[in-house]
């Protein structure tokens, strides 16, 4: 199990520990509807479990991004920056946000596996 | 509020059946947006034809001889004047000239037909019945829904149910049937494109909107496009953008005060803080409501403070988003008179940063009304 995700609704995908990607749900970027601002971590920044790493903005409201892991940021999608529809037309491919190094793997082992975040959803 | 609490439209069975995601507003269960989204139900509207469900507005008449003269009491706007079949936008205002409420006004045959927010209907009704209910009839028509069919191809659309409304001009009105159903149909609307808002009774609402909705022009569309909408033609939204402590002066609605009731005129004064609007349209405001285009792709909303080079206050934002026509943020905000000119580049403070905003004159999208 590679991918994991948090209350916040974002997922981390751990398939390179160096470089674990992040990104938002489905079920996110359907709450929120069409993105049309994303606004991304510094690259190199070290931020801590729970930090705000970034924003993104539908046409109705701004939420912040958490980050679900400590770590620092390694890479960040520009091609999303480019074009924040991305978020919505593929948030678990080419819409993901940035990419960490993940400093701690107890934490990424901590957060939900799919069928625990389908739950939350369904009862959301 | 709980979602058991809030009220409904007389549409609200057909919201939920075209999968509309709703939320609660003004005391209603409301659709924000359907499963098109923001942007396309926005771009459709700019395009072809949107119908909107604002059932949720207040409908009211008053009726008696004195009804146009004793409203001009409450209201800094000619009434008395405005011809049968003609509409005529104003407010209410306060004894410190602040604005209570938006109104459009409408004078028919045997009454005048208002239309006020739906957070302010209840508060509107009471100050009418207080200050005018003895001098005319105050009628508040809540078995009434209204919807709102806005865009070029409104015209075209609403032609096939009844080709006599495509003789309407911009803020006129005229009794009409629709689909067999008795409507109300004004040529006006919030979007700032061409359009109509229908009137008709509660127990024929969906009858009528499911024929709207059959015409190959029209789509649905939510609260959240009628926002954007309204924001991209520079309309003010009520408990955002005018409240009351904000004037007409500052708002930028000078425009809606005619000569007779300003100071000189044939009806001068006598409504509620004429001699603050007066004063005002004479010696100018301290603070002016201006609109704002976003240099950079941030979107800039509501509650920003915006600030000069040095970072001193100039401001607050009071609606902002990107708009999806103009495609950059766009934003209203009250601003220092001295800077509230065009071209002058202010900075709004989004997350402690200050982002680059250049004042522009409203409307950001040109109105397309139908005046001829």
């Amino acid at each position: 199990m590679t991918t994991k995700y948090t209350p916040d609704h974002e997922w981390i995908n751990i398939a390179d520990r160096e470089a674990a990607t992040v990104g938002i749900t489905h079920h996110a970027q359907d709450a929120l509807g069409d993105v049309v601002f994303v606004d991304l971590p510094a690259i190199g920044s070290n931020l801590k479990k729970g930090d705000v790493a970034g924003v993104v903005e539908s046409v109705k409201a701004a939420a912040d991004l958490y980050m679900p892991v400590s770590g620092v940021v390694v890479e960040v999608n520009e091609a999303l920056r480019a074009d924040p529809s991305l978020a919505n037309t593929d948030p678990m491919g080419h819409g993901w946000f940035f990419k960490v190094h993940v400093a701690d793997m107890a934490e990424f082992e901590q957060l939900m596996d799919g069928p625990a975040y389908d739950v939350l959803v369904k009862n959301a | 509020m709980s979602a058991t609490d809030l009220q409904k439209t007389p549409l609200h069975a057909l919201h939920l059946e075209l999968g509309a995601k709703m939320v609660p507003f003004a005391g209603y269960d409301m659709p924000v947006s359907y499963p098109a989204g923001i942007l396309a139900e926005h771009r459709h509207c700019r395009q072809s034809a949107a119908l909107f469900d604002v059932s949720h507005m207040g409908q009211l008449r008053l009726l008696g001889a004195d009804a146009a003269k004793t409203l001009e009491s409450l209201v800094p706007v000619d009434v008395v004047d405005l011809a049968v079949g003609k509409q005529r936008y104003g407010f209410f205002t306060n004894a410190s000239g602040g604005i209570l409420d938006d109104l459009m006004i409408t004078r028919r045959e045997g009454d005048l037909f208002v239309i006020v927010n739906a957070a302010c209907k209840d508060a509107d009704i009471k100050h009418l019945v207080t200050h005018i209910g003895h001098r005319c009839t105050v009628q508040p028509l809540p078995d009434r829904a209204l919807l709102a069919l806005q865009g070029p191809k409104a015209v075209t659309a609403l032609s096939r149910l009844n080709p006599a409304l495509s003789n309407l001009t911009f803020m006129t009105g005229m009794g009409a049937t629709l689909a067999g159903t008795d409507c109300f149909v004004t040529r006006s609307g919030y979007t700032g494109e061409d359009g109509f808002e229908i009137s008709v009774h509660a127990s024929q609402a969906a009858v009528l909107a499911r024929a709207l909705l059959a015409l190959p022009e029209v789509q649905p569309a939510g609260l959240g496009a009628r926002d954007t909408l309204r924001l991209e033609a520079g309309l003010c939204l009520y408990g955002h953008d005018i409240n009351d402590v904000t004037t007409p002066v500052e708002a930028g609605l000078s425009w809606a005060i005619q000569k007779v009731r300003r100071a000189g005129g044939a009806r001068a004064g006598r409504y509620p803080g004429a001699n603050v609007i007066d004063g005002q349209l004479a010696l100018g405001v301290s603070t002016k409501r201006v609109g704002l285009v976003g240099l950079e792709r941030v979107p800039v909303r509501e509650g920003a403070l915006i600030v000069d080079a040095q970072g001193h206050k100039l401001g607050h934002v009071t609606s902002g988003t990107l708009g999806p026509t103009v495609n950059h943020p766009i934003a209203m905000a009250y601003l220092a008179a001295n800077h509230a000119v065009p071209d002058r580049e202010v900075y709004a403070q989004v997350r402690g940063e200050n982002r680059p905003m250049r004042v522009r004159a409203m409307p950001f999208t040109p109105h397309r009304y139908f005046r001829a």
